[in-house]
Order: structure tokens, then C-alpha cells, then sequence
């Protein structure tokens, strides 16, 4: 058990850390500034601003540090990249943009891809050119994502794509999208499907806004009428695809940057405890409270080394133990107890919201909590992830 | 990084598990609640000729110099197999402080026996009140010429009725800071003065009464240095509630198995009653529960094994999590099994009521949040 990082680990990590040093002095004011108020999470410009930071990572060498140098990659490893996630969140800087991008299809493509698909499609989600979103979920396609009933039928050279899709977070800016749909109406649920790339700009693509209950436009519905996709956009196997899209669900990053990050909430949830105070003491004085107070920051730190014991697993096998599961799980539940007693601190002031008088922090309290109840339905439902955990890893029967 | 045990130790582990299964059966356990003693001689025989007494003593008192994650590995197994008798307040209560403490010639004195299996400690701390502090240390011990004189009730003390030496914390001092003026004494058990009464437990552990009067002690069989026991006090609070929570993870994640095994089997509307999503959704959550508390165990293990300067806390944060989990875990285990788990000859009570013993020994989840709470500056 060793739970020391190697000397290059921290070479680089000083490297990330003189980076940031010099560059989020260029963030603008109101990054994690509670007295300036921020742009709107869905607006052009918080999304213009993601992209520029992304760039500026791309440009220093901290995108896709784990992957092939020749698809655009640092071609390092996993532990810079857990390195990397940990400086991000200690140092409260943005992120990488392009989620679905970075998250699913890089690493789908790197396992399932063509030669002549990595390089079409890896390094220009790296540097942010292309951005992708994902076309899984149907009206009738939600846990049940085998449901899918969007079919391809082929014409030619290409298929030829009819249905419609639901939840496409970022589908009104998206470039690419990974769809999932049905190209063998008569085999078994699951064997009839595949996994194919769509421009999101092809002819016969409708996108609709849908909100979300923070009142902010992430996600959508998708129409798809006639779309053509050419046949060399499947990735792996014709009718394969839902083994594609599983592996891809597996490749989701917990990592040590997550627990870090959660980790940050909790230091600021007792800070404002601290500071808040209501008939003449602190609320962290107060003993129901810091005992719960007490038990986040627990449970913070299990979620840690839970998390830990599957980056070794990672490090050792080259693939995400079942266990990861577990990890996930706790960690989405664990961030929504968190929000909940965040406002629950708030007492009266947690009603009020952005542009409001008295609001706390311009409202971000009130987004992530209600953002939160998300958390627990994209990905994956945590009901679903106990099945899952009972049957995968415990062996109950189905 | 490798947040993973040692090759090493999953040998150890194995090795353990092993044995315990064949010199450990429930039988014994059940046996050990009835027996006078309430340990097993040729089982403590057995285990200090596998070198377990002393794993984590350096060779030249008779152990390996395994590290405290090393032990910490075997406790689980320990745990699992409910193993009957001092082991922990032996090596852990008692071996620990007096090689951390002890003079050059105590260490040579207690170490090998220990090692060699031919000592029995235990530690005489907790007293009526119940408490936890220093300000619950009231036992007195007043000088007599070159002497002490100890005089008190010390209360809960594990295995006292078969114990050769006692280590016992005693007021030597009064002062406003109640951390100040605690010694601590290496008691033979056979001197003059000493009363023993052993408690009735739910669980068979035997914990007794111990009433000093007019105990009479030599200064050498102090520890450390007069009237500045407490820190050695507070490292030994540390690692017994980790060592704790080690006894707790083997023991909550048999529970957790034995559940699961019967879930897969019991045939109930003609399936197993494992495939009903209430059934299998409690057995991850106990998954999630038993693993998070595999993981922080061995974070708190690792943190004494390397003297790392957040132990205190990491100890806090591991006995408030299996505190609550271990008797969530072992409940659970109850109600799987319905009406059987419910029986004296199913052993799944012997684990539930391990796992409420533990839970207040040590100090609970409450106990130690707020513990954490301080120590975070809340």
C-alpha cells in the first residue's frame, strides 16, 4: 500500500501547478468570485469562455494526457491525468469542455475505432473543434436503453436514419454525436443495434430546446427524418453496438479530481456553517448540524479512498474494476445529501436565486442543488445501479 | 499510488482465514461465551507459534516488524472468525504502548512473552462514568514513599480475570488540565489488593470490574514518565479504534456474504428471494456500506503504519463510519434470513451483537464526529 505519488508524478504536478499559477490570473472576474455575478450557465458566452480555457489546456498539454501522442494526445499516464484532476479542483480552475467528447467517444473510438477513425475524429475533440453530445435516449429508451427504436436502414453507401432521441445535453451546439440505433429490427433486443457517428448538422436533424428545473436549456429532443449517415461512421461491429455503448458507460472517469473536488464543497459547506450564525452562535456549534457537518466530511473521505481502491485496480488491470459502480453511486448520492443541507443551512435565504436581493453567492447554491436531482437520472439511476451491483458483483439472480 | 493490499498480505490474509476456518469453528466461539476463561489456551498457543502475538514487534523482542496495516489485515480475519479471547487487548492495548513507551528493559521484560504467546494484558482504562477523556481517569495513585498506592474502580476491562499484567491509567495529579497528572502502571495482576469480577455480555466477551484497594506498586512499574501518561494514552485510544474497526470489516463483510449466499438460495414464491429488487438493492447497499469501510480501515491502518501526523483524525473518521455500518450490515443480515436469522443457532446474532459491542467500544459514531468536528476546527 502506497499511497505516494512517484517522483515524474510530481514533477508534473508541479508543472500543472506553475501553469495554473500563471494562467487563471487571464479567468475572468467572476470565476469563482461570489461578489461578481457569473453569465448564465447556458449562455454563448459561459459556453465561448468554456471553450477558450479548454483551448489554453489543450495548447499547455493537459488534454487527453493518458491518450496516443498521435491522435493529439500528452501520451502520458493515468496517474498525470488523476495528477492533473486534483490540481484543477485544489486550485478551483475550470475543467476541460467537451464532455461527451472527452468522456465517451475518445475512449470508445481508441477501443473500437478504425486507424483511419482515430484520426479522423481524436484530435479534433482535443483541441475543442468538434463537440460533441450523444444520441442514446428515446421516449421509450430510458434505463431500458436496449429499447432504442431509432432505426438505420441501409441504402448504398450509407444508412438511412429515422426517430427521435431525448435528453441530448449540448445537441444545440453539438458538432458530432454518437447515436445508437437499430439496424437488425428481428434480432434480440440488444444484438440489433449500432453505434454510429452523425453530423450534427446533417439535413433531416430537428433539435428542440427542452429545460431542465434549473430553468437553464441543457438538454434536448432530437428529431431524426432521412439523416444519412455514411456506412464507414459505425464504430465496431454492425449490430454490435450496444456492447460499444456499454464499454463506453464503463470508461466514465471517477478518479481522484472527483473525490477532490467534493471534497472542496464539503471545506466550503463548513466554512459557511462557521460563519453563519443564528441566535448568537455559529451553526457549526450547533450539535445536529456539526454532526452532520462531521459525517459529509466522513463520508468524503471513504468516497476517496473507495475511489482510490478503483484507480488501483485501473493502474493494475488496464480496466475499471465492476466495483467502480459502487464508487459512482455514492458519490452522485452523496453530492445531493450535500446540496440539500446546503440550503437546508441557508435556512429562509436558500428560496432566493439569482438576480434576487440577498441572494447567497448569486444563486449558485440554489442551481446546484436543483441540478443535483439530475445527477441521480443521467448516467445511469442509482436503482439501476444496485441491480446492477447485486447482480454483476454480488451474483444475485435477475 | 497503490491503494491496494501487498502481495504480501493477501498471503497473510489467506493464510489467516484458513486456519481460523479449521481452529476457529462457530462452535468454539459459541463454546468460548460459556467457558470460565473465555479463551481457548491451544488456540492462543496455535496463533502465537504462527507469530501473530508478536507481528508487529521488531526481532529483537521476539516479533517480525510487520507493519500496524500488516496487523490490521490479520484483525480482519480475526474478525471474521470472532475469535474468542485478549488477542487485541494484548498485543493492541498493552504490547503497542510498551514498545512505544516502555523503558529498554520493560520492552525486554513484556515483548517476548507476548510474542511467545506466555503473557496475557490487558488495559484498565474506562471507569463507571463511562467516559472517554481525560477527565474520566479518577483512579488514584498516590505516592508511598518509593511507592504508588492505587485506589479505584476501573470498569469494562476486557479479559482482566485471565490477565497477567494489567496496564492501568491512574490520577497522580490533580490540575485544571485533566490531560495532566495521568501515569500509567504496569500491574502484576497478583498483587495484593486487586479484585476481579467478570461482567455478564451480551456478547460472551469477558469484561470485568476491577477494584483496586491499596493496590502497592514500585515507581519502576510505571510507563513512560510520571504524570505524563496521556499522550501515550491517546495514541493507544487511536490505534484500538482502528484495530476495532479491523475486527469490524472482517466480521460486517461475513455478515454481508453469509446474507447474500442465503438470498441466492432461499426459494420463496417459487424463486430465490435474492431476485426481488428490495432484496438485492439492501445487499448493495450493504456492499457499498462493508466496502467504503474496507477502504477507509485501510487508510487509518496505513496512516498509524507510516506515523502519519493526520492518524487522529483518520482513526475518527473510520470508527464513526463502521460504527454505524457494521450494525446496519449485521441487521440486515438478520432480516435476509427472516425468521432462521432470528434463532440462537444461526450465527448471524453472534455478529450482531459483535457489532453493537464494537460499536460503543472505543467510542461510537457520535463520539467520534464530534471528535472530527474539533479536530476541523468547526
Amino acid at each position: 500500500m502506497d499511497l505516494s505519488y512517484s517522483p515524474e508524478e510530481e514533477v508534473f504536478r508541479q508543472e500543472v501547478r506553475g501553469w495554473l499559477a500563471e494562467n487563471m490570473k487571464e479567468l475572468p472576474k467572476w470565476w469563482n468570485n461570489p461578489g461578481v455575478l457569473a453569465p448564465e450557465i447556458d449562455s454563448e458566452e459561459y459556453r465561448q469562455f468554456s471553450i477558450w480555457w479548454h483551448r489554453k489546456l489543450y495548447d499547455a498539454g493537459f488534454i487527453g494526457i493518458a491518450w496516443p501522442k498521435e491522435y493529439g494526445g500528452r501520451g502520458g499516464t493515468i496517474m498525470e491525468q488523476v495528477v492533473f484532476y486534483e490540481e484543477i479542483a485544489r486550485h478551483r480552475a475550470p475543467g476541460p469542455f467537451n464532455a461527451h467528447g472527452l468522456g465517451w467517444v475518445v475512449p470508445a473510438t481508441l477501443a473500437f475505432g478504425t486507424e483511419e477513425q482515430k484520426k479522423r475524429l481524436i484530435p479534433k475533440i482535443l483541441t475543442c473543434d468538434e463537440i460533441w453530445c450523444t444520441l442514446y435516449s428515446e421516449p421509450e429508451a430510458g434505463s431500458d436503453m436496449a429499447n432504442v427504436k431509432t432505426r438505420a436502414v441501409e441504402d448504398g453507401d450509407d444508412f438511412v436514419v429515422n426517430g427521435q432521441k431525448v435528453w441530448t445535453s449540448g445537441g444545440h451546439y453539438a458538432d458530432w454525436a454518437v447515436l445508437l440505433a437499430r439496424t437488425d429490427p428481428n434480432a434480440p433486443k440488444h444484438r440489433g443495434l449500432s453505434y454510429m457517428f452523425v453530423d450534427m448538422h446533417s439535413p433531416g436533424i430537428t433539435i428542440r430546446p427542452l429545460r431542465n428545473i434549473t430553468g437553464s436549456h441543457e438538454f434536448n429532443e432530437t428529431f431524426l427524418d432521412d439523416v444519412r449517415i455514411p456506412k464507414h461512421q459505425i464504430l465496431g461491429e454492425k449490430n454490435r453496438g450496444w456492447y460499444v455503448a456499454v464499454a463506453a458507460l464503463e470508461f466514465e472517469r471517477s478518479g481522484a479530481g472527483a473525490a477532490m473536488a467534493r471534497e472542496n464543497i464539503v471545506r466550503d459547506l463548513i466554512r459557511m456553517a462557521k460563519e453563519t450564525k443564528r441566535d448568537g452562535q455559529s451553526l457549526s456549534q450547533e450539535p445536529v448540524i456539526r454532526q452532520k457537518l462531521a459525517q459529509f466530511y466522513i463520508e468524503v473521505n471513504v468516497s476517496k479512498y473507495m475511489d482510490l481502491r478503483g484507480l488501483t485496480h485501473l493502474l493494475r488491470e488496464g480496466r475499471p474494476g465492476s466495483e467502480g459502480v459502487i464508487s459512482q453511486l455514492f458519490g452522485v448520492e452523496f453530492n445531493q445529501r450535500l446540496q440539500e443541507f446546503v440550503m437546508k443551512l441557508q435556512g429562509p435565504y436558500s428560496q432566493l436565486v439569482r438576480g434576487s436581493k440577498y441572494a447567497i453567492e448569486h444563486g449558485r447554491w440554489q442551481y446546484n442543488f436543483l441540478r443535483s436531482r439530475g445527477n441521480s437520472i443521467e448516467t445511469g439511476t442509482p436503482e439501476i445501479k444496485r441491480n446492477i451491483i447485486a447482480q454483476r458483483v454480488l451474483g444475485l439472480p435477475r | 499510488m497503490d491503494f491496494e493490499l501487498s502481495e504480501e498480505q493477501v498471503m497473510l490474509k489467506t493464510s489467516a482465514r484458513d486456519f481460523l476456518e479449521k481452529e476457529c469453528p462457530k462452535q468454539l466461539v459459541r463454546d468460548m461465551m460459556e467457558d470460565e476463561r473465555g479463551y481457548s489456551p491451544d488456540l492462543w498457543r496455535e496463533m502465537a507459534d504462527l507469530g501473530w502475538m508478536g507481528l508487529v514487534f521488531p526481532e529483537e523482542y521476539g516479533g517480525v516488524a510487520s507493519s500496524f496495516l500488516d496487523l490490521a489485515v490479520l484483525l480482519e480475519e480475526m474478525g471474521r472468525a470472532l475469535v474468542p479471547g485478549p488477542f487485541v487487548p494484548t498485543v493492541v492495548l498493552a504490547g503497542l504502548p510498551i514498545l512505544a513507551a516502555g523503558t529498554e528493559e520493560q520492552k525486554k521484560q513484556f515483548l517476548p512473552k507476548i510474542a511467545s504467546g506466555d503473557m496475557i494484558m490487558t488495559l484498565a482504562f474506562m471507569e463507571p462514568s463511562g467516559s472517554l477523556e481525560a477527565s474520566g481517569v479518577t483512579v488514584g495513585a498516590t505516592p508511598d514513599g518509593e511507592d504508588f498506592i492505587i485506589d479505584g474502580t476501573k470498569l469494562f476491562v476486557p479479559y482482566a480475570h485471565v490477565a497477567d499484567y494489567l496496564l492501568c491509567a491512574t490520577r497522580t495529579k490533580d490540575s485544571l488540565d485533566k490531560e495532566a497528572g495521568i501515569t500509567l502502571f504496569l500491574v502484576d495482576a497478583k498483587t495484593a489488593g486487586i479484585g476481579i469480577e467478570v461482567l455478564k455480555t451480551m456478547t460472551g466477551e469477558r469484561l470485568c470490574e476491577v477494584i483496586f484497594r491499596n493496590v502497592s506498586l514500585p515507581k519502576s512499574s510505571i510507563l513512560g514518565k510520571l504524570d505524563q501518561g496521556w499522550p501515550i494514552m491517546k495514541r493507544v485510544l487511536d490505534e484500538a479504534a482502528i484495530a476495532e474497526c479491523a475486527w469490524m470489516i472482517g466480521g460486517a463483510r461475513w455478515a454481508l456474504e453469509t446474507a447474500v449466499e442465503y438470498a441466492k438460495q432461499r426459494i420463496q414464491f417459487g424463486v430465490p428471494i435474492g431476485s426481488f429488487q428490495a432484496i438485492q438493492h439492501k445487499c448493495a447497499n450493504m456492499l457499498m456500506e462493508v466496502e467504503g469501510a474496507t477502504a477507509i480501515t485501510y487508510y487509518a491502518a496505513w496512516a498509524v503504519s507510516k506515523n502519519a501526523p493526520e492518524l487522529t483524525l483518520a482513526a475518527s473518521m473510520d470508527k464513526a463510519w463502521c460504527s454505524d455500518i457494521y450494525k446496519h450490515v449485521a441487521a440486515e443480515g438478520i432480516q435476509i434470513h427472516g425468521g432462521i436469522g432470528f434463532t440462537w443457532d444461526h450465527d448471524m446474532h453472534l455478529y450482531f451483537k459483535r457489532a453493537k459491542a464494537s460499536e460503543v467500544a472505543f467510542g461510537d459514531g457520535d463520539y467520534h464526529r464530534e471528535k472530527v468536528a474539533k479536530i476541523l476546527d468547526m
